[in-house]
């Protein structure tokens, strides 16, 4: 038995939406170094539709995948619909994850709603 | 793909003396040795034959060794003896390191709440410690030393000797976990003022599951298992005989070849070090002349540690990590925080040990391997975005 599923060895070696955009309306970080996993989330959005979304990862294997398919879940969706993105919707759309590993899944959820915030923000100084 | 498997620290393969050893033991040698039958006696001289080998390769006497399920018994074995002799007179100091294997840490943590105290001494940056501090340390109530041989993940040989010959004039038991050493380095208990030591043989090409306490004459020493009066009284059970004696096979076969296998594992080493250490922003943890012949240890700047090994097998290489994630706690290796890695850079870890199996060939697959993998795993890491962009500053 590997560690991981093969899905999640998938979005691992092939992560999906990978990179920066540089001039995203929103950007999300949680994590930090210290405790080993960081991610960044990049959109783009029209109408409240996220029309385009990248991100970028330092952690583990758990992490770098789970960001590629939160990602892939929540492209083209309107905002609230990315809003109740959970985590567990996450870690089965992988095919499961180990238990010790769950703890850094849960940051592409997190990830998402920070960079929603963000655009919150950023339309409310506009405004 | 041909696997490089550089993850020896870990365990390593049977060698084929050690094999055979241990199905000729399967097969002719079944008995109990406590059957007073002669199969079963021929199973007990197996047993004794096995038992000098070992003592006759660390230099001290049939008698000293008991043999145990592993390094980890051995290590708790010691410890837990010293403490209930040092108990006896009022003494409950303990001192020991901060990079100890966890084997010896827990342990200790377990005599903590039942009263004893202890001191872990800092390890300096270059993955030593010093006979001056042990002697500093040292108190009336100290009952015991322990402190590794070798680190299993950064390879420091500590000055064992010189931290012998203190403890010996102080009067306080010394116990040294030489799991990683056994086989690589020539090991004398007696000259090196050695009164406790932890062998493990799978870590010598013998197998899982068996290993050696050596405990000077005079020291008495506390049952860990209940039950008959195997090894002299000190640890019940029917013996693995088989696993004893390819134990004592391995050990005598990885110790005739020290001389040859060092020189080939330096040379080795020295490849790797020297190609690892042209990635940017990469350093060598621990002393480069003052570690095992086959062990390599490098943190990078901006990457995970499982992510970089999962990629490494990608590539067909078996190396280890102190990462937080492969271990499930969020803590980094506690070695590179001892040695003073900052958590960031302590994440981003491989171990890569070389035994005598290893071919130079290897290397430049291993190397190339390795600045493929941390390149990528920079590109795509938002930490490594901002140190190149200037928004935080490089550490190493
Ligand atoms: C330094 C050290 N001590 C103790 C152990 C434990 O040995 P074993 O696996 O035989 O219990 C190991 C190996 O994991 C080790 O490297
Ligand atoms: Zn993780």
């Amino acid at each position: 038995m590997a560690l991981y599923s093969e899905q999640v060895m998938d979005h691992f070696r092939n992560p999906r939406n990978l990179g920066a955009i540089e001039d995203a309306d929103a950007i999300g970080e949680v994590g930090n170094a210290t405790c080993g996993d960081i991610m960044r989330i990049y959109l783009k959005i029209n109408d409240e539709v996220i029309t385009d979304i990248k991100f970028e990862t330092f952690g583990c294997g758990s992490a770098i995948a789970s960001s590629s398919m939160a990602t892939e879940l929540i492209k083209g969706k309107t905002i609230s619909e990315a809003l109740a993105l959970t985590n567990k919707a996450v870690t089965e759309a992988l095919g499961g994850l180990p238990a010790h590993k769950i703890h850094c899944s849960v940051l592409a959820e997190e990830a998402i709603q920070a960079a929603i915030e963000d655009y919150r923000k950023r339309q409310e100084s506009k405004n | 793909m041909a696997k490089i498997y550089a993850d020896n620290a870990a365990t390593t393969k049977m060698s084929r003396r050690a094999i055979d050893t241990m199905v000729k033991c399967m097969e002719e040698y079944y008995g109990n040795p406590s059957s007073l039958y002669e199969v079963g006696q021929e199973a007990q001289e197996k047993l004794t034959e096995a038992r000098e080998k070992v003592a006759r390769l660390l230099g001290c006497e049939a008698r000293e060794i008991i043999f145990t399920s592993g390094g980890s018994e051995a290590d708790n074995q010691a410890i837990i003896s010293a403490a209930k002799l040092g108990a006896k007179k009022d003494k409950k100091h303990i001192i020991s390191t901060a990079f100890e294997h966890h084997a010896v840490l827990h342990t200790l943590n377990k005599l903590e709440k039942e009263g004893f105290e202890v001191t872990l001494l800092d390890v300096h940056e270059n993955g030593l410690v010093t006979p001056e501090q042990v002697e500093e340390a040292i108190r009336p109530d100290t009952c015991l030393v322990t402190i590794m041989y070798a680190n299993n993940e950064i390879g420091t040989i500590q000055p064992i000797k010189e931290i012998g010959k203190i403890c010996k004039e102080k009067g306080v038991l010394f116990h040294t976990d030489a799991v990683q050493v056994a086989g690589q380095l020539h090991i004398d208990v007696k000259e090196q003022n050695i009164d406790m030591l932890s062998i493990s043989a799978h870590k010598f090409h013998g197998p899982k599951g068996a290993g050696a306490l050596y405990a000077r004459k005079g020291i008495v020493i506390t049952n860990l298992i209940e039950g008959g009066a195997q090894e002299r009284g000190k640890r019940a059970g029917t013996e693995n005989v088989p696993a004893i004696c390819a134990m004592a096979e391995a050990l005598e076969e990885a110790c005739e070849k020290i001389e040859k296998k060092t020189a080939k594992l330096l040379e080795m080493r020295e490849v790797l070090i020297e190609g690892i250490s042209k990635i940017p922003h990469s350093i060598l943890n621990g002393d480069k002349e003052k570690r095992l012949p086959g062990n390599v240890h490098f943190c990078f700047e901006g990457i995970e540690g499982e992510a970089l090994l999962l990629l490494m097998d990608d590539k067909g290489i078996c190396a280890s990590s102190g990462s937080a994630c492969t271990s499930g706690s969020l803590d980094p290796s506690h070695v590179l925080l001892a040695i003073g890695r900052p958590h960031e850079i302590a994440h981003g870890s491989i171990r890569l040990s070389l035994s005598e199996e290893n071919t130079m060939e290897e290397m430049p697959k291993i190397i190339k391997a390795l600045e493929e993998v941390v390149t990528y795993l920079r590109r795509i890491s938002p930490v490594w975005r901002d140190l190149e962009q200037g928004k935080v500053e490089h550490i190493i």
